[in-house]
């Protein structure tokens, strides 16, 4: 099958060279890499002198480029590329926050397309800054108010979830929200509680229901109003609907909070984002009710 | 073995032997122009054919529009939900290539193939700047001369001319052909688009041009799989080898006495596309042009001969004439009736499809977070997003309706004060709304509510079934 030939061998089928090594009488053929192939890779070699001249490339202990090393006399980086691609949109955003400084909720609930870019918006910021007390989709928990409801402590319209945003309640901030519910443990006794219990109970089962009682009128209906609907003015809740907040509905954790109220803290944020974010955030949080 | 190998030494791969095809008139040589005339003037035109449709609809009779996801045919629009349609289409058009190829043979493969309409194409081209196939082989084999190069050189400048036409007639099926050829005007082409014509404008320099033959022997599955459709009563390019043979020179004047009346003239080698012998029988590499059966028809009125020692034949008439039986046609038969009836169940099915596609669909897709809503007054609130989805080219409002809720009521997220029972949606596109349902709490936590969605000064409407959520479970 095959000759030795100038230290060549020669396989007859193929007409190719072989490698002269056998196993078992089965013989490798000598294919080497194509000489076109090769001049391409020699090729790229030399090209890629090119890149390390142009672009940063070597690693050097104290060169100027990023995180040290040379910088290539075109001056580009990834960083840069990316800076540049990104203003394009930083700059559609800055269109938009100018916009919103200079508009008035009204005409941004008016006007489609800023009103879509704001609830998008704000709801990307929500995620950032809200989502760890109020849920990722903002339904709240226990003590962090569901914000989906048609139940507001501070009031639901645009401009009043804003200040609340702004300012925060109870935040320590000069314009902030602030109330405040005594501990009735140290003015009324048990049996008081008890009743008082009992009657907010029986606010919430039968919402016609108009029977006075003397002990809410006393204590509580300054802030609860005369019928515990609430007075959002002063951050004190309506206590005749189905929505609790740091109760569940049952006496017990009724008479706890009468006894040693809790109060929760909302940041004011005035100082963490700017304003056309927060704006986007009180629209975003309007539109989760679909009340007001 | 040995000896034999070495007179003859095998190759794992056969080199590609360049082929030049001879010029040929004749009944099958004017029906592969007028064809090849035909499939070219479709290709070119046929994007640039319009189509009203509505204001903001695309014009294009045939227009596959990937960025907006519609694709356009005359009175026909797919949606990219309804690619079934294409697929059965293309199932359709595989099937009648069956039927075609049981029937008459690889039809397809020599007359309509693009392959084979560009590479006669491309021969036609060749022959322009470098005379018939005599003078082409001369040339080829001539040392480099200026007679060579520009003739060589005027060729290839043509071919690539056709090339870029190919490519760039292409993207006009994928953008609106008038805007497309403003912007290539302008040099102002989309990438993408110049991608596509680079790409398209090699290929075909490359296939035409070079690959030509080895494409249809070597690279199309369909060439290797289309003798399953093959059987003894399809007609195929056959030579008559009963009378042909014994095959032999032929003096004017000479008896035919013990002589065949194939003359070995070479005739039908010479304008053989693929280079095969028909002689040979049947082979693999044929791709049924027929340009044989011209070239012989001429030798043999030449030399005062019956025309047809090559011809379309079936193997089992080929026998009937051999035992002196009457020739028969067997075009329909079984396969072909099953093909037949696979065809037409098919169309009735695609027709169908089409004729009563929906043009009103409507997508409910529930909130996941929060799940439902309890609102102060005890009553429950779940969200939905909603598509509704206009196929037709008008404009058109929406009612929006439940069904198997207590006292429920539908509200519309949004800035105008959308109610549901007057929902635009603009001429074929996806309407997005957002919608709240608010009811009464259910005993069931997932109670089950239709919606429907209909056409307001139409009759048309569509019905989605989804869940209403009202409590933890």
């Amino acid at each position: 099958m095959s000759e030795k030939n100038n230290n060549k061998e020669i396989d007859k089928i193929t007409g190719q060279e072989t490698t002269g090594h056998e196993w078992d009488g089965l013989k490798e053929l000598n294919t080497p890499a194509p000489r076109w192939w090769i001049w391409v890779f020699i090729v790229t070699v030399i090209w890629s002198v090119g890149y390390w001249i142009v672009y940063p490339s070597w690693p050097t202990l104290t060169g100027s480029g990023y995180r040290g090393g040379t910088v290539g006399i075109l001056d580009w980086t990834q960083y840069k590329k990316l800076r540049d691609n990104q203003k394009e949109i930083l700059d559609i955003r800055e269109n938009y926050k100018e916009f919103f400084k200079a508009t008035s909720f009204d005409e941004i609930l008016k006007d489609k397309k800023s009103y879509t870019y704001a609830v998008a918006g704000g709801k990307a910021a929500f995620r950032d800054n809200c989502a760890t007390c109020h849920g990722s989709g903002a339904a709240g928990a226990k003590g962090y108010p569901n914000l989906n409801d048609d139940d507001w402590l501070w009031g639901g319209n645009v401009e009043q979830i804003y200040s609340s945003i702004k300012y925060g309640i109870r935040s320590g901030h000069d314009e902030g929200k602030y109330s405040e519910m005594p501990e009735f443990a140290e003015v009324l006794n048990d049996e008081q509680i008890n009743e008082l219990a009992e009657y907010i109970l029986s606010l919430n089962e039968n919402n016609n229901q108009s029977s006075e009682n003397t002990l809410f009128a006393d204590n509580c209906a300054a802030c609860h109003g005369n019928n515990g609907e609430g007075i959002q003015d002063l951050g004190a809740p309506n206590l005749r609907d189905n929505i609790w907040f740091y109760s569940s509905g049952d006496k017990s954790s009724i008479i706890s909070q009468i006894k040693k109220p809790k109060h929760g803290i909302m940041p004011a944020w005035e100082d963490r984002l700017d304003d056309p974010t927060i704006r986007m955030l009180a629209l975003y949080i309007h539109s989760l009710s679909a009340s007001q | 073995m040995q000896e034999s190998l070495e007179k003859n030494p095998l190759r794992l791969f056969s080199e590609q032997k360049i082929i030049f095809p001879k010029r040929v008139w004749g009944k099958f040589r004017k029906i592969k122009w007028i064809i090849m005339t035909c499939t070219l003037f479709v290709y070119y035109f046929a994007p640039w054919i319009r189509w009203d449709r509505g204001p903001q609809i695309p014009n294009q009779a045939i227009l596959i529009d990937m960025p907006n996801r519609r694709a356009y045919f005359f009175f026909i629009e797919i949606w990219p939900q309804e690619i079934y349609f294409l697929t059965g289409i293309l199932i359709f058009l595989a099937v009648a290539l069956f039927l075609s190829t049981s029937l008459v043979g690889r039809a397809w493969c020599g007359y309509a193939c693009p392959q084979t309409v560009w590479t006669d194409l491309f021969v036609w081209v060749e022959r322009i700047f470098q005379g018939d196939r005599n003078s082409r082989m001369k040339l080829s084999n001539a040392p480099i001369s200026f007679n060579k190069i520009w003739r060589k050189l005027l060729t290839h400048i043509a071919w690539i001319v056709i090339a870029i036409l190919t490519g760039g007639a292409w993207v006009f099926y994928f953008n609106d052909a008038p805007t497309l050829l403003e912007q290539i005007i302008n040099f102002d082409v989309p990438w993408s688009v110049l991608s596509w014509i680079v790409v398209l404008t090699f290929s075909t320099y490359l296939m035409a041009g070079f690959a030509r033959e080895q494409v249809c022997t070597y690279m199309c599955p369909y060439a290797r799989f289309q003798s399953a459709m093959f059987d003894r009563d399809t007609l195929i390019i056959s030579y008559d080898e009963f009378r042909g043979e014994p095959r032999g020179k032929h003096k004017a004047g000479d008896s035919w006495e013990n002589k065949g009346h194939c003359i070995n003239c070479t005739e039908c080698i010479q304008v053989c596309p693929m280079g095969i012998d028909i002689r040979k029988g049947l082979q693999m590499e044929c791709i049924a042009c027929g340009l044989c059966i011209d070239a012989c028809n001429k030798i043999m009125k030449k030399i005062n001969l019956p025309a047809g020692l090559i011809r379309y034949d079936t193997e089992k008439n080929k026998g009937r004439r051999f035992r002196n039986e009457k020739e028969k046609k067997g075009l329909l038969r079984g396969r072909t009736y099953s093909y037949l009836s696979i065809l037409l169940i098919l169309s009735v099915a695609i027709l169908y499809m089409l004729l009563n596609r929906s043009i009103l669909e409507l997508n409910v897709l529930h909130d996941r977070n929060p799940l439902f809503v309890k609102l102060s007054n005890g009553q429950i609130r779940n969200s939905y997003d909603i598509k509704i989805l206009n196929k037709s080219f008008k404009s058109k409002k929406y009612s929006l309706s439940i069904e198997g809720l207590k006292n429920s009521k539908i509200k519309i997220q949004g800035i105008e004060s959308l109610s549901s029972n007057n929902l635009p949606v603009v001429a074929n596109s996806v309407g997005h709304y957002r919608i709240f349902l608010i009811a009464d709490k259910n005993k069931e936590v997932r109670k089950k509510v239709i919606f429907n969605i209909k056409e307001l000064d139409d009759e048309i409407s569509d019905t989605v079934e989804n869940i209403f959520i009202s409590g933890k479970y």
